[in-house]
């Protein structure tokens, strides 16, 4: 299975290294070959989502080899196959294969059709490997990959301001996080000197990390979702980011990537001790309502459904600081699926808005839903999909919203009575988020689709229903909001055991071992052990009596909170009982920071931007003064050095040589005329030579 | 006295030297040929004197009457070159036949 797997994550590299270097020579751009690397997958992927669904729960498959050496250590580097993986793969390659479809209407005619596709392969391949890798090393090069196709498709249109402005964005925000979440990764490696999950898993149930070094590893891996999944107080990011075209805001930005994150604290899981996973919590639940506030008072469709992506991954954080695996994971396939739904729809809306402004010599905005209204005839099977991924985000029953929400909720209920004290916020966070939700989702639809419209009368007849490329990924998508396909293979609409939570099993927390159940060690292991083993016994049935009740509890009251935010935007958006002027003047303050998004903005701009420019001066002039006096200093010296060693060069070297030349010259001149031709001269000489050698000679024998 | 070997040894060493210095410090090329001829003759006084007291042959007469025969040969090349000499130049001295120097 595991090839397969391989097989599903390479094809679109594949597709991205041929069509990015040959789009302009392919027919049509090449995108053709992106859509059929990505269909590929899905249905690979859908074959192994079969296989898996055979297996025992638990089962994986692993395929790692050495990739760098280092003395005694090896980095590991390899890929990691399980339920988990599978149903990612699987979410990926549906939300992304669909949203390929979908940009083969929309991005139509854009001179960078090609490059798009491109980038829109490079982003499945990053994610499929994100989803893979079996080390938090591979995770956080494919973390960083995602990252990259992030702002490479945030930018597409970087000949405009605004996207180029929220790519810069979107990566130096990512940085923050990665920053934490690299030192995260660092502090295991220094501690363990191994990044493999299960080999970390095998070494905190040995003991290895103490508990307090484990909440702050958690907590600075963590930073890397609060980036990524754009929690607060990073969550700037992903507002702006939807300065990119549509689809890749329904792929990247609210199906995918930044569910990343979520997986993340997924695959952490059994390394979260209680007093990280409390922080998790508080931080997803306050980014759940946080988000939520701002959601309401926005105009622009996509800056809402930005917003609900944030306040959405704020639940699924929460979820899964609150020990809610399961639900967790659960709310992010299913969001994956109905918030992948909205944004296409909203594309469509967008496309449809923007072809009849375009047409009507209108320059109002086509994104602004203070523009529209009364779409729904013109583009019913926009309305209709929208309204059912609407419904599943509400949380409204039979769709597979309300499951994975309510899961959440009663988890987060359960959670609070068990622990009690500062995590009823967390109650309180997730029940107004969702009658929040509610109420700005229906917001969207009366003010979109409902009413009279008022971008003119003469744009109004240039309406009409997208291409069938645009409305099959519709109706796909919000096929899959319904209930049916999680609760599987029951059917019951109010049951979240299906083939999700028999699969999906809260791993075991893998310092329960060395933990005593009131917090504190056991340096015995045979003490720990039975006492854990009463003690988990005893929790076990406590939880599970606490979670029965919770769940009805958090049943009811979602229900209410959701059936309230609806019928709240039913009245005022609707029915107009309520005057939405008024309440802004009476809401004054709180409405004017719901606006201006609790500007947020603008604080970073006067601190952290400010803060780092001020810096930058402050290097800059360190730079201009002192480090270029250095160089120029050291400039001077050797220059003068220079012209000191040309001198001795000139002078000494040259004038040895020189010298030397003429000394050979004037003896040459002097020896020369020895030489004379006069040959009784050479007589005289060679006479004397032999009588002196024949005296020599002489004298010698007879001595 | 015409019994010792040494006495003839000595009468060809004197004339070698004779000649020698006749070749050596003459500037007259007809004196430098005498100086010439006296060197060949004190060389086949040599091979006689050898050949008489030693073997009592007649090898060392033949080589001195081969040497007379080339000693004439050569003067009377050696003067046709000097009458060639003295028609160019109107002299016979060697250091004005300095051509090849220059």
């Amino acid at each position: 299975m595991i090839t397969q797997a391989i097989i599903v994550w390479l094809l679109p590299l594949f597709s991205f290294a041929v069509v990015l270097l040959n789009s302009k020579r392919l027919p049509r751009q090449g995108d053709f070959l992106s859509l059929a690397t990505i269909f590929i997958g899905l249905f690979i992927s859908m074959k192994l989502f079969g296989q898996m669904m055979m297996q025992p729960a638990g089962y994986q498959e692993n395929l790692s080899f050495g990739w760098i050496p280092i003395g005694a250590h090896s980095i590991q580097i390899g890929v990691h196959f399980d339920i988990l993986t599978s149903i990612m793969l699987l979410v990926v390659t549906i939300v992304s294969s669909l949203v390929h479809l979908f940009s083969t209407k929309y991005m139509e005619g854009d001179p960078k059709y090609g490059r798009f596709f491109a980038y829109l392969s490079l982003f499945s391949f990053s994610m499929l490997g994100l989803v893979l890798a079996d080390s938090l090393l591979g995770l956080y090069i494919f973390w960083e990959l995602v990252g990259l196709s992030s702002y490479l498709l945030i930018g597409f249109w970087h000949e405009k301001p605004g996207p180029a402005y929220a790519s810069k964005k979107a990566f130096i925000t990512n940085r923050v996080g990665d920053f934490g979440m690299l030192l995260g990764i660092l502090l295991i490696f220094a501690i363990l000197g191994d990044l493999n999950l299960q080999l970390i898993f095998t070494a905190v149930a040995d003991g290895k990390i103490p508990m307090g070094m484990l909440t702050i590893i958690g907590l600075l891996l963590f930073c890397g979702a609060v980036g990524k999944s754009a929690q607060f107080p990073l969550h700037v990011w992903l507002p702006d980011a939807m300065e990119g075209p549509t689809p890749v805001s329904a792929l990247i930005h609210a199906a995918t990537m930044v569910a990343a994150g979520v997986y993340l604290v997924g695959r952490i899981f059994p390394i979260i001790t209680p007093d990280a996973g409390l922080v998790i919590a508080m931080v997803g639940g306050f980014t759940a309502f946080f988000a939520a506030t701002i959601a309401i008072a926005q105009y622009d469709i996509k800056k809402v459904l930005a917003y609900s992506t944030i306040s959405q991954l704020g639940y699924m954080i929460m979820g899964l600081g609150v020990g809610a695996y399961t639900a967790g994971l659960f709310h992010l396939v299913t969001h994956a699926m109905f918030k992948a739904c909205l944004f296409l729809a909203s594309g469509s809306v967008i496309h449809a808005m923007h072809y009849a402004l375009h047409h009507s010599g209108s320059h109002a905005d086509p994104q602004d839903m203070r523009n529209m209204g009364g779409m729904r005839k013109a583009m019913p099977i926009t309305y209709l999909t929208m309204l059912l991924a609407t419904l599943a985000i509400s949380g409204v029953p039979f769709t597979s919203g309300f499951l994975s929400k309510d899961a959440i909720l009663g988890a987060t209920l359960a959670y609070a009575i068990e622990n009690g004290g500062i995590s009823w916020v967390l109650v309180f966070f997730g029940f107004i988020t969702a009658a929040m939700t509610a109420f700005y989702m229906f917001r969207i639809i009366y003010k979109t689709f409902f009413g009279t419209f008022h971008g003119g009368a003469d744009a109004e007849h240039h309406l009409h229903e997208s291409p069938k490329p645009m409305t099959y990924p519709l109706i796909a998508l919000a096929t899959l909001s319904v209930f049916f396909w999680f609760t599987a293979p029951k059917f019951n609409p109010f049951s979240t055991n299906g083939w999700f939570s028999s699969q999906v099993v809260t791993p075991a927390r893998a310092y329960a071992g060395i933990m005593h159940p009131g917090g504190t060690f056991y340096f015995h292991p045979e003490v720990t052990a039975k006492a854990n083993e009463v003690a988990a016994e005893q929790k076990k049935q406590e939880s599970e009596r606490t979670e029965h009740f919770a769940h009805m509890l958090a049943m009811i009251l979602s229900l209410c909170v959701a059936g309230f935010g609806i019928w709240l935007s039913w009245t005022t958006y609707l029915k107009h009982k309520v005057d939405t002027d008024a309440w802004k003047q009476r809401l004054g303050i709180v409405y004017e920071g719901m606006l201006h998004k609790w500007w947020m903005d603008e604080l970073y701009d006067k601190t952290v931007i400010a803060g780092s420019l001020l810096f930058s001066k402050l290097m800059a002039w360190i730079d201009a003064n002192f480090v270029d006096g250095i160089v120029n200093g050291s400039a001077w010296f050797f220059r003068n050095l220079s012209f000191g060693t040309g001198k001795f060069d000139n002078r000494v070297i040259d004038g040895a040589v020189n010298g030397l030349a003429w000394v050979v010259g004037r003896s040459g001149d002097r020896v020369r005329t020895i030489q004379t031709g006069n040959i009784q001269r050479y007589l005289w000489v060679t006479g004397c030579v032999v009588g002196t050698i024949l005296i020599v000679v002489i004298a010698s024998t007879l001595l | 006295m015409l019994n010792n070997v040494t006495f003839f040894l000595c009468i060809s060493c004197g004339l070698f030297v004779l000649g020698l210095l006749a070749v050596m410090t003459r500037k007259n090329a007809v004196s430098i040929l005498m100086g010439i001829e006296l060197i060949l003759n004190s060389a086949g006084l040599n091979f006689v004197t050898f050949s008489h007291f030693s073997t009592g042959n007649f090898h060392g007469h033949l080589v001195a009457l081969f040497i007379i025969l080339l000693a004439a040969a050569e003067a009377a090349v050696a003067l046709a070159i000097f009458l060639g000499l003295y028609r160019q130049r109107g002299t016979v001295f060697v250091d004005n036949a300095s051509d090849l120097k220059q």
